[in-house]
């Protein structure tokens, strides 16, 4: 990175040269490996290594960019001329540029992110091998399976721009995955778990992941299609983020600023019911989406997005801050981790047993969300719950409604997230969502 | 048109080998240093991808950006498994060191020459132009402003525009273990339209576009006239939906675009790996009926100009029409070299990877219906209540339980054989293997999507057509909310 420190520099005062207002330069590096293993035997083996250089020139209030994984000096000078020449041709808009110099991050944080795992090829085919294995013995129905795979990756990414602001990032990412088929009567059904985490010590066991996998694509075994009724719904841990990832579309500056969301002027106001709050927290340790400063420099800073039901800010860069005459969030690159406060001392199990009749939601497949009006329509798979008890596998239902009134309809946040990704969501039980089938 | 891959292979050497000073002998000896290691197939990647693109807003373009990225792949095979390294330097020992990382996977050893033959010549589909120096950098902002201004001018409920211009070029050398080096050129444009349209409190957004292997020139004044209306009716037909029905019902999908029905409910089902793999709904039913007896499905990588079209596929095989259902029978998977080879059949010039960096895998071309001997209007008088899905959003499969789903933005109530109103978005659930055995009537008016369309597998994304004539289907499940 030093070395990227030095280059850095110059592409920012090559970009100055050229007759640039401000400039921003990224550079970022990744190396790891990846093995599958299928049928107890390694399948694959891919190894890593990619590099990037990206630059944005601002000139009089037009912006170009470029980027280029040719890091040579030649060739950086020529994605910096590429740059430079396309800033003269696009139109001035005064809310371009860097972000206020006086929003930089003052100072480094570590936040637990860089944790190499000094894991040898043969140790990960061995690791790979060993999941598989335990998805096929854990029932003689479980025949198959799409593999198991082992990963490991090491980044590092630097930016910097011409308000003197330099920003290091090193991190490390490693995960452990496994989907396995099961089947009864000709038919199949299959279902993958995971693990992944900044450091490979919070990795769950290997072996477990392939189990789990195993369970839960025999859990599925007999799925049928139900008859189209409304019912209540609950979002298992693994599908609940989702519905907190278009909300946060729905927020996001450049949905706004083009008239795009559902939530157009919702800050300060109710979207949710009172008892639902939701965390920013850009500083958690060993975070996915941990990083003191945000893609252009800004520090971050935790937050309540949603404190009490209340839309309390958006997701905004200094771009489209400066497009709503507002200030920037930190959030240019999107938002950080979240945590989504369990509204009841709940989780899945104890959710279904208080549900007469209803249906929980283990997978979702399809887009199907409309961000402008808020409609949504998915494909669904999970489990009818009859009595406060699993009574049989669902698929090949879609669960709709309007995610304006989703929100305002959650009854309970359970305490029960995955913690696999940047958003910590427990189970989340929603009223009376339509579910076509039959 | 034949091309004289020798005049190619010359462009393609100057963009990727001459810069570097890697020489013909280079090549075979990084294919002889892999061959060494015992490995059974092999092939060495080269590959620069130029692109830019150009984005309007607020009737200005305010956004462009250009990115240039190469890298060379080197990919080694034995038996089932196989190793892949690339490396983003084109420099000789980076090369020689990635070469040697792929074939790690390999244990035995044996000296083996690899003997580079002479490029022979191949068809091609497609004109080896580089689209983002085929236009003037002013004449493309002018062609985004017209849009706007058209746009704008067709209704006053038009309150944005979202206009993008891209454009992509690439040079590709493949090297493959039986000495064999193929070259390509594969330009790509495509343009993208997105308006939203206001009236009281309601919103909704009309979405258009199209492309293709061509250059800028592609882009008429009559196709943007077509774009622009597409995407303005599509949004006001939307202002006046009402909510989409739930449960089963008949369906009849428009021709183009909704041929994504095609691609997600049989075509991934019927690629090599998933099926040599026994992973796929579609495993060990070939020569079974899947589709009624009026469905003919076919994979063609050799359509003039589509998207989805390739000279040769990315291990440098050509590429070719394939029938994979015929009559409603299952008759040919989407094979690439590796699936082929174990399953002991022959590729069908479908093994594509996004690039340098990622697994070659078996993928779809231009996958289509053929055209049945109905009319349009026909199958719409022919149905008493049901709805019709004009224009799809895009889809998604689950390949082992066969389940697809794909989003309708732009459908209607039928009623009594008539169009009725608009109804607002919704996802169509089915299961693959069953689903076109219900397909009841089809029309003679196939149509390719207009060229837009990514598929995604395995974490990779590449471009492909879509494409099926109008068509009914009874009995699938529309997930509405009334």
């Amino acid at each position: 990175m030093e070395q990227h420190q030095d280059k850095a520099e110059k592409a920012l005062k090559y970009a100055k040269s050229l007759g640039a207002n401000e400039a921003s330069v990224g550079f970022a590096d990744g190396e790891g490996f990846s093995v599958t293993a299928r049928n107890r035997a390694i399948e694959t083996v891919q190894d890593y290594k990619d590099q990037s250089f990206n630059i944005t020139v601002y000139l009089d209030k037009s912006v170009g960019s470029a980027s280029s994984n040719n890091l040579s000096e030649s060739a950086i000078k020529a994605t910096i001329d590429k740059a430079f020449s396309l800033s003269s041709l696009t139109a001035t808009d005064d809310c371009n540029g860097l972000a206020d110099k006086e929003r930089m991050a003052p100072g480094a944080k570590d936040l637990d992110l860089y944790f190499p795992w000094n894991l040898d090829i043969k140790e990960a085919e061995t690791m790979a091998i060993e999941c598989e294995a335990s998805a096929l013995e854990y029932d003689d129905k479980v025949i198959n399976s799409e593999g198991a795979t082992v990963g490991s990756y090491v980044n590092q990414s630097l930016y910097a721009n011409s308000h003197g602001f330099s920003g290091e990032t090193k991190s490390t990412g490693h995960s452990i995955s496994c989907t396995a088929i099961a089947s009864d009567n000709g038919l199949m059904e299959m279902d993958y778990d995971y693990t992944s985490a900044r450091h490979y010590k919070d990795l769950q066991d290997h072996k477990e992941i392939g189990s789990l996998a195993a369970k839960q694509a025999l859990d599925h075994l007999g799925s049928k299609k139900i008859k189209t009724t409304k019912a209540p719904v609950v979002f298992s841990p693994r599908v609940s983020s989702s519905l907190i990832s278009h909300l946060m579309t729905a927020i996001s500056g450049s949905s706004l600023y083009r008239n795009a969301s559902f939530l157009v002027d919702s800050k300060d106001k109710k979207i949710c019911p009172e008892f639902i709050s939701i965390r920013e927290e850009p500083h958690l340790k060993r975070g996915f989406s941990s990083c003191y400063f945000d893609a252009e420099g800004v520090e971050t800073v935790p937050r309540c997005i949603v404190e009490n039901g209340v839309l309390k800010g958006y997701l905004l860069s200094s771009y489209s801050a400066r497009r709503l005459g507002l200030d920037t969030t930190g959030n240019a690159g999107g938002h950080h981790n979240l945590i989504v406060e369990p509204t009841a001392d709940e989780n899945l199990e104890s959710m279904i047993k208080n549900i007469d009749s209803g249906f929980l939601v283990t997978g979702l497949i399809g887009y199907g969300v409309n961000i402008v009006n808020g409609d949504y329509s998915r494909g669904a798979n999970g489990f009818w719950i009859e009595n406060g008890e699993i009574a049989y596998p669902v698929s090949e239902v879609t669960v709709a409604g309007n995610l304006k009134d989703m929100l305002m309809r959650i009854i309970t946040i359970g305490n029960d997230p995955e913690k696999k990704g940047s958003i910590f969501s427990g189970s989340v039980l929603i009223d009376d969502l339509m579910i076509a089938g039959e | 048109m034949i091309n004289n891959q020798e005049s190619i292979f010359t462009q393609v050497k100057a963009s990727l080998l001459d810069p570097y000073n890697v020489s013909i002998q280079d090549l075979d000896l990084m294919m002889s240093e892999m061959l060494s290691k015992g490995i059974d197939m092999g092939d060495i990647y080269f590959q620069n991808i130029h692109q830019e693109s150009w984005t309007l807003e607020d009737g200005l373009v305010k956004k462009s950006s250009y990115s240039s990225r190469q890298g060379v792949g080197f990919r080694s095979i034995v038996n089932e498994q196989s190793g892949l390294a690339y490396s983003e330097s084109l420099e000789k020992d980076s090369l020689f060191k990635a070469a040697r990382a792929s074939s790690s996977i390999a244990k035995s050893g044996k000296t083996v020459t690899s003997k580079i033959e002479e490029p022979s010549s191949l068809q091609n589909y497609y004109s080896f132009v580089n689209p983002i120096s085929s236009l003037e950098d002013k004449a493309k902002i002018e062609l985004l402003q017209d849009i706007d201004t058209l746009a704008r001018s067709k209704d006053h409920r038009v309150k944005e525009v979202i206009a993008s211009l891209a454009g992509n070029f690439q040079n590709i050398l493949i090297v493959n273990d039986l000495g064999r080096i193929v070259s390509d050129i594969r330009p790509m444009v495509r343009l993208s339209l997105s308006v939203i349209v206001e009236e009281g409190d309601r919103k909704e957004r009309g979405t258009s576009g199209g492309g293709g292997r061509v250059d800028y020139a592609f882009f008429n004044q009559s196709k943007i006239k077509t774009y622009v209306a597409e995407a303005v009716d599509q949004a006001l037909i939307n202002l006046e939906a009402v909510e989409a029905p739930a449960g089963e019902m008949t369906v009849v999908l428009g021709s183009g675009w909704p041929g994504v029905l095609v691609h997600e409910a049989i075509g991934h089902g019927l690629e090599g790996d998933f099926n040599r793999k026994k992973t796929s709904a579609f495993s060990g039913l070939m020569g079974e009926k899947v589709a009624s007896s009026i469905c003919t499905i076919i994979d063609d990588g050799t359509i003039k100009d589509a998207r989805g079209s390739l000279n040769v596929d990315d291990e440098g095989e050509p590429t070719e029409r394939t029938v994979l259902i015929e009559d409603g029978k299952l008759c040919n998977y989407m094979q690439d070299q590796l699936n082929a080879r174990l399953m002991n059949t022959k590729s069908t010039g479908n093994g594509r990877r996004e690039s340098y960096s990622t697994q070659t895998i078996p993928r779809m071309t231009n996958t289509f219906m053929l055209g049945g001997s109905h009319k349009h209007e026909e199958i719409i008088e022919s149905v008493d209540e049901g709805i019709y899905a004009k224009n799809f959003g895009g889809g998604q499969v689950d390949i082992t339980s066969g389940k697809f789903v794909f989003s309708a933005n732009e459908a209607y109530l039928i009623k009594n054989g008539k169009i009725d109103r608009p109804i607002k978005g919704a996802m169509l659930i089915g299961d693959g293997p069953s689903a076109l055995n219900k397909v009841s009537m089809i029309a003679d008016d196939l149509a390719l999507d207009p060229g837009i369309g990514n598929c995604g597998k395995d974490g990779q994304t590449v471009p492909v057509n879509v494409g099926q004539p109008t068509m009914k289907i009874e009995n699938l499940t529309v997930g509405g909310t009334a």
